[in-house]
């Protein structure tokens, strides 16, 4: 049973670091919403599914990659890479908006309550979804290698192959880039005011509107950029993949403590491996399950996360 | 101030049924059972479904959604919290009744029984160690749990794993009325009778004290802990109940399709029981039930326009959540009494 862990345990923590960085991205979209709201954006995972079609489009559509054509080397590697990033954050980013814009904004100025605020959410993530499965006639698709998965180097028995590597270094720069924004920019230090005291932000004259509309473009630029690292790695995509990863990225969240961005960065880690590990012991069809009891488990007994705030006693 | 009338059928309604006395309540409530109970016989009329076979369409998703989210109700509406996992016990009721049918020999109303049990009992285990959570975090828990029990029946080899469960035995006659495949119509009225006894169940508890502790619980948690209710009681009584009415269902259900597979019971279920209460009125019965009609039946309705029936639900989602917020059918505002009250006297 864990013969295979110990086997391959370094392939697998490589595997499971960059999974994990993955989930860090997409965990930012649903710990920034909730910081500033206190609110589930449900309709993250459907933000992220449409990131990966942005990097799909680019190299297929814009760069007239298709699955047996050679992959790029050198500049034009990099161009490309870059290009789709930027796109899918793009694609990504404006999606969020679009669903604060059509599906919280309203109901928010309205003041009303959460659970009409939650199943708007719910209907617009249903919809995001219905129009991808409906452009892609419900079909997986496929995306065409740009990067050619080439071994660099072994590291005890490990092979570490160049996808992961660049998805290892690139979502930690995105990542130090995101956390310094928030920390450092007039806009961020809006962001966690608002994020402490909605009231009291108002009162010193911070637009509560760009605020929100910032946050989910924040979000949805990070949930983008996983979007783009997901399809490096696994290179597929399909209208409903947004569900299993948008529900271990929200565990990942809650696990670091949801509303801290740091609690993101390490919950996500943590889950990755802790995922990986698991398949590799009780097999990949009870990853999901394991997913699902860490986070009961979390709720229960550490219901803040690892390095959260109380949650149940700041909310009014 | 502006009185708005002329959209208020909830006022309309109560209005209707006050002003009544009893013999005349007795008639408007048979009269309208009656009218329901007629509703398989209008396959033929505008309410025809072009694809789906109307009566089965009356059964499951329009009845069978009905049930669920007036027990769902329970937990969300009369107690205020947050259950994204309610799929979990349909999916433990239907189960029962798959694994007892196919090995012993008992027959659906025999299976009931054991079927809300269950659910009951994996609503108790459930709810002991969650219920203390609060808010988008019970909301979490329970859409785990939801998704752990249909993985466990997905990966296990005593549920056939994705093959699902054929053969279910079909509910035997009851006296002249017999149960049909092809003709559903008596599935319906044990449906409706189903609802009618939910129903009768949630009214009974609603003005007892189970209800009054519901309603302090879902107003303010930590204030009706200190009046001395005991929350966490009454709490898992509320989720345990709507757990019943699930396991109800799922029994129901798993007799009338014959076949189950874990891809019947997956979070979409949980989601769109959840969008039928709020969409119709949290809270409010008759707006729960309204809400669970036009929202089963409608994808149905509107097959002609078939690939895209859930990207137009999605939409009428969004749309009547931003213009009522409340539901359609919203729970009536117990301030809004009290103040008329104040201005009469």
């Amino acid at each position: 049973m864990f013969a295979v862990l110990i086997d391959q345990f370094w392939s697998l923590t490589i595997a499971g670091i960059a999974l994990g960085f993955i989930y860090v991205l997409i965990s930012l979209g649903y710990t920034m919403v909730y910081g500033v709201l206190r609110m589930i954006n449900f309709a993250n995972s459907e933000i992220f599914m449409w990131g990966t079609f942005g990097t799909v489009v680019t190299s297929r559509d814009i760069f007239h990659y298709t699955q047996t054509s050679e992959p790029a080397t050198g500049a034009k590697l990099a161009l490309v890479l870059i290009t789709s990033l930027l796109m899918s954050m793009l694609v990504a980013g404006l999606t969020a908006v679009f669903v604060e814009f059509v599906a919280y904004r309203r109901l928010r100025m309205k003041g009303t309550n959460r659970l009409a605020t939650l199943i708007s959410a719910i209907g617009i993530s249903i919809a995001l979804q219905e129009v991808m499965r409906l452009l892609t006639s419900s079909r997986p698709v496929g995306s065409p290698r740009v990067l050619e998965k080439i071994i660099l180097t072994e590291v005890w028995g490990a092979n570490i192959r160049l996808d992961t590597v660049i998805t290892i270094i690139a979502a930690a720069i995105i990542f130090f880039l995101l956390e310094r924004f928030i920390k450092l920019s007039r806009m961020g230090k809006a962001i966690r005011a608002v994020s402490q005291n909605e009231d009291a932000a108002k009162l010193m004259g911070v637009n509560l509107n760009r605020v929100i509309t910032t946050t989910f473009l924040v979000g949805g630029l990070a949930t983008g950029a996983a979007g783009f690292f997901y399809i490096t790695v696994f290179e597929y995509t399909k209208f409903n993949i947004g569900f299993t990863m948008g529900m271990a990225a929200f565990t990942a969240a809650v696990l670091g403590g949801i509303g801290n961005i740091r609690g993101a960065f390490f919950g996500g880690l943590t889950l990755g491996l802790l995922e990986v590990y698991a398949s590799a012991v009780l097999g990949t069809q009870w990853k999901a399950v394991t997913v699902f009891i860490v986070l009961v488990l979390v709720l229960l007994f550490k219901p803040n996360g690892l390095f959260g705030e109380a949650v149940q006693t700041t909310r009014a | 101030m502006k009185i708005r009338n002329y959209w208020n059928l909830r006022d309309w309604g109560a209005n209707l049924w006050e002003g009544a006395n009893r013999p005349k309540r007795v008639a408007i409530a048979l009269g309208s059972i009656f009218l329901v109970g007629l509703l398989p016989f209008a396959g033929a009329s505008f309410l025809a479904t072009p694809i789906a076979a109307y009566d089965a369409v009356l059964v499951y998703p329009v009845g069978v959604f009905v049930l669920m989210a007036l027990g769902l109700n329970i937990v969300v509406g009369k107690s205020g919290m947050l259950d994204l996992g309610y799929v979990a016990f349909f999916a433990i009721g239907a189960y029962t009744m798959a694994l007892m049918g196919t090995h012993t020999g008992l027959n659906t109303w025999e299976i009931m029984p054991f079927g809300i049990g269950f659910a009951m009992l994996a609503g108790v285990l459930l709810g002991l160690p969650t219920l203390r959570l609060r808010g988008d975090y019970l909301a979490i828990v329970t859409l785990g749990f939801g998704e752990i029990v249909r993985l466990v029946v997905l990966n296990s080899t005593w549920s056939k794993g994705p093959n699902g469960i054929a053969n279910i035995p079909m509910p035997p006659d009851i006296g002249p009325l017999k149960f049909k495949l092809d003709d559903q119509k008596v599935f319906f009225w044990v449906v409706v009778t189903m609802i009618l006894l939910t129903i009768w169940m949630i009214r009974r508890l609603s003005v007892r004290r189970p209800g009054r502790a519901w309603e302090a619980i879902r107003q303010d948690e930590d204030a009706a802990e200190l009046m001395g209710v005991p929350t966490l009681k009454y709490k898992i009584w509320s989720f345990t109940l709507g757990a019943a009415v699930g396991g109800a269902a799922g029994v129901l259900y798993a007799s009338k399709n014959l076949f189950i597979a874990p891809e019947m019971f997956t979070l979409n279920v949980s989601i769109l029981i959840l969008s039928c209460v709020v969409f119709g009125g949290i809270g409010n019965i008759w707006g729960v039930v309204v809400g669970a009609t036009i929202l089963g039946y409608l994808p149905d309705r509107i097959r002609f326009i078939s690939d895209a029936r859930l990207l137009v639900f999605g939409t009428v989602l969004v749309v009547v959540m931003n213009f009522r917020p409340d539901g359609l059918l919203p729970r009536k505002k117990r301030e809004k009494a009290i103040v008329k009250k104040e201005v009469n006297a």
